[in-house]
């Protein structure tokens, strides 16, 4: 499905994502009323569900907090494609389920505004805009275990069940 | 085959395991995990989605009122409420509340609860701050501290290392601050992405505790996953009469392999400001010199340790925060809040025109307690100087150790002691 880019460079860090003073509520369409906030005032009303967030280096550096996927996620992104990823951010977006793609050249591929298509299991981006394709880096074994089962509370409960009863 | 980093010995021994090696991942077992009133209501709320009945062990889970406390609205108080009525309910031994609260990275070494060895996880960022006691800590987000206050386990990727050697002696009021300045302006805020980060060297004898603390704690400031310095004499004394578990004492082995090695003279670095908005912009305080502000705060688990107030103290006696300043100082921890006062630190404050504020991560975040407005400018001994960190998203941070910060409060400009 194809969705429009909203581009950013390096070290979007989570109190652009979501600004602490919105980490009074855990409420996802609350936070995503909030999203990039900060640093892109427009983005809240300009987002359309299907859409992707491009970005550079670094994406989510800073705090911890979850909310900022989560944000990010009930804003209806449909996938984070950046040059790398900060590495809380990282392990809240595969926890949650909000899927992210590390590909460098569609990231210096893509213009503000550009349509994208996803193939995430494949990690195919393609930007139908400039007609050009990119391949997106594997994850890793075990970041996809955790991916296909739905999130890390579906994975965790799944490993709780399967050992019959905590040690 | 190589000896292991710190990093490694202590992962492989949570993952049960001989050795482990980068990149790999393990499900590690954890000491600790750690999670405060910001965090800890997602985590509550997804643990509850799991189907247990209980937490993997009470005495093993720390939560901390800490952000939005004492609370500054109606929302601060629900969530304060969730992680209070979720403590009660699962009888979390390690719980503290509004009075004997504060900022959860200086409690938790404070109370001995993080000892050398340790695997310890927090959701919440500068839960690296304890890799100066030699244990691995590295922060989380929420539903990692759902799965790990459920299971007493979390899903790690084994880093590779960096190995700091600091050699040299340091220049007066040079403190950790500068030189974790330094070096983030050196590697840059994604220099040690994903990477661990062990200082070593004949400099880090020379570093007290506080300034481990403040060197590990900004570890993820560089993109790190932890900061670690081996246990020494220095640790093991802090430990004494403290350490609430058998501490034990790691180091990396001398032909550990490391992604890279930077040696560091720490007698070439003087005291240092980050400009906005990164903590990568450090440069020395001679070039922020003059620069008009009108806020210092002095505190977090940045630098709010009780050597950081005395020099702070030390520099205020006698003077008078400049009229266009607001000082803020926030001792982090009951424990410090005490020790500040019986040494007439707060006193010094106080009589200096500075706010004293009760114990909070408060103005660091841009919380409450000292939120800044458009246009404005501020010191912070915290650790980061985002855009809209500590308020308005045109206002500035300036990030400093705790005599930058003093001696700018006094100046009502970027100024270093030599200047008052």
């Amino acid at each position: 499905m194809a969705g429009r880019a909203h581009k950013y460079g390096d070290h979007i860090d989570t109190d652009i994502i979501i600004a602490a003073r919105y980490l009074v509520t855990a409420d996802a369409d609350e936070l995503a009323q909030h999203c990039m906030e900060d640093g892109d005032a427009e983005f809240a009303k300009r987002v359309r569900p299907g859409d992707y967030i491009v970005a550079g280096e670094n994406f989510g550096c800073g705090s911890s907090r979850e909310h900022a996927p989560i944000a990010i996620k009930a804003s209806g992104i449909a996938c984070v494609v950046a040059k790398s990823f900060a590495r809380i951010f990282c392990r809240n977006s595969i926890n949650i389920g909000l899927p992210i793609l590390i590909c460098p050249e569609a990231v210096d591929g893509t213009a503000m505004g550009d349509e994208l298509e996803v193939a995430l299991a494949a990690g195919r981006v393609r930007n139908v805009t400039r007609d050009r394709e990119f391949q997106a880096q594997p994850f890793p074994a075990f970041m996809l275990e955790i991916v296909e089962a739905g999130g890390l509370i579906p994975f965790t409960r799944a490993r709780l069940q399967k050992a019959g009863a905590r040690e | 085959m190589p000896g292991m980093t710190l990093t490694e010995k202590i992962l492989a021994a949570h993952a049960g395991r001989e050795r482990v090696v980068p990149g790999e991942f393990v499900l590690a077992k954890v000491d600790l995990v750690l999670g405060n009133d910001v965090t800890a209501p997602i985590a509550i709320r997804e643990f509850e989605s799991i189907g247990v009945d209980t937490v993997f062990a009470k005495d093993r889970i720390a939560l901390v009122q800490s952000h939005y406390v004492p609370n500054k609205d109606i929302k601060s108080a629900e969530q304060a409420k969730v992680m209070r009525e979720f403590a009660r309910r699962h009888q979390i031994d390690l719980f503290w509340e509004v009075g004997r609260a504060g900022v959860d990275h200086a409690i938790l070494p404070q109370e001995g609860l993080v000892v050398p060895g340790d695997a310890v996880v927090g959701a919440d960022s500068h839960t690296c701050t304890y890799g100066a006691l030699g244990c691995f800590s590295t922060g989380i987000g929420s539903t990692d501290l759902a799965a790990a206050m459920a299971t007493g386990e979390c899903w790690l990727m084994v880093p590779k290392t960096l190995r700091f050697v600091l050699t040299g002696q340091r220049r007066p009021y040079v403190s950790g601050k500068d030189i974790i300045l330094y070096i983030i302006g050196m590697i840059g805020v994604d220099g040690a992405l994903y990477r661990s980060m062990e200082y070593t060297g004949s400099a880090v004898a020379d570093l007290e505790m506080h300034d481990r603390f403040t060197i590990a704690n900004m570890a993820i400031e560089a993109g790190a996953k932890n900061g670690v310095f081996a246990a020494d004499a220095k640790t093991r004394a802090y430990c004494d009469g403290r350490a609430k578990r058998e501490p034990v004492y790691l180091e990396a082995d001398a032909d550990a392999e490391y992604e890279k090695v930077y040696e560091i003279d720490v007698s070439q670095i003087g005291l240092q400001v980050a400009f906005p908005h990164l903590p990568e912009n450090a440069r020395p305080v001679g070039e922020a010199r003059g620069i008009r502000i009108d806020q210092v705060f002095i505190g977090s688990c940045t630098n709010g340790w009780i050597e950081d107030l005395r020099v702070a103290a030390e520099i205020l006696r006698g003077r008078q925060v400049h009229g266009d300043v607001r000082a803020i100082v926030i001792p982090p921890t009951r424990e410090i809040y005490q020790q500040a006062l019986r040494e007439g630190l707060l006193e010094v404050f106080v009589e200096a025109g500075a706010a004293v504020g009760p114990p909070t991560c408060g103005p660091c975040l841009g919380g409450h307690m000292g939120v800044l407005a458009a246009g404005e400018k501020a010191v912070a001994t915290s650790n980061r100087n985002f855009v809209g960190r500590m308020g308005h998203k045109d206002s500035a941070v300036y990030l400093a150790g705790p005599a930058v910060a003093a001696a700018s409060a006094v100046a009502g400009e970027i100024a270093s002691p030599e200047d008052l």
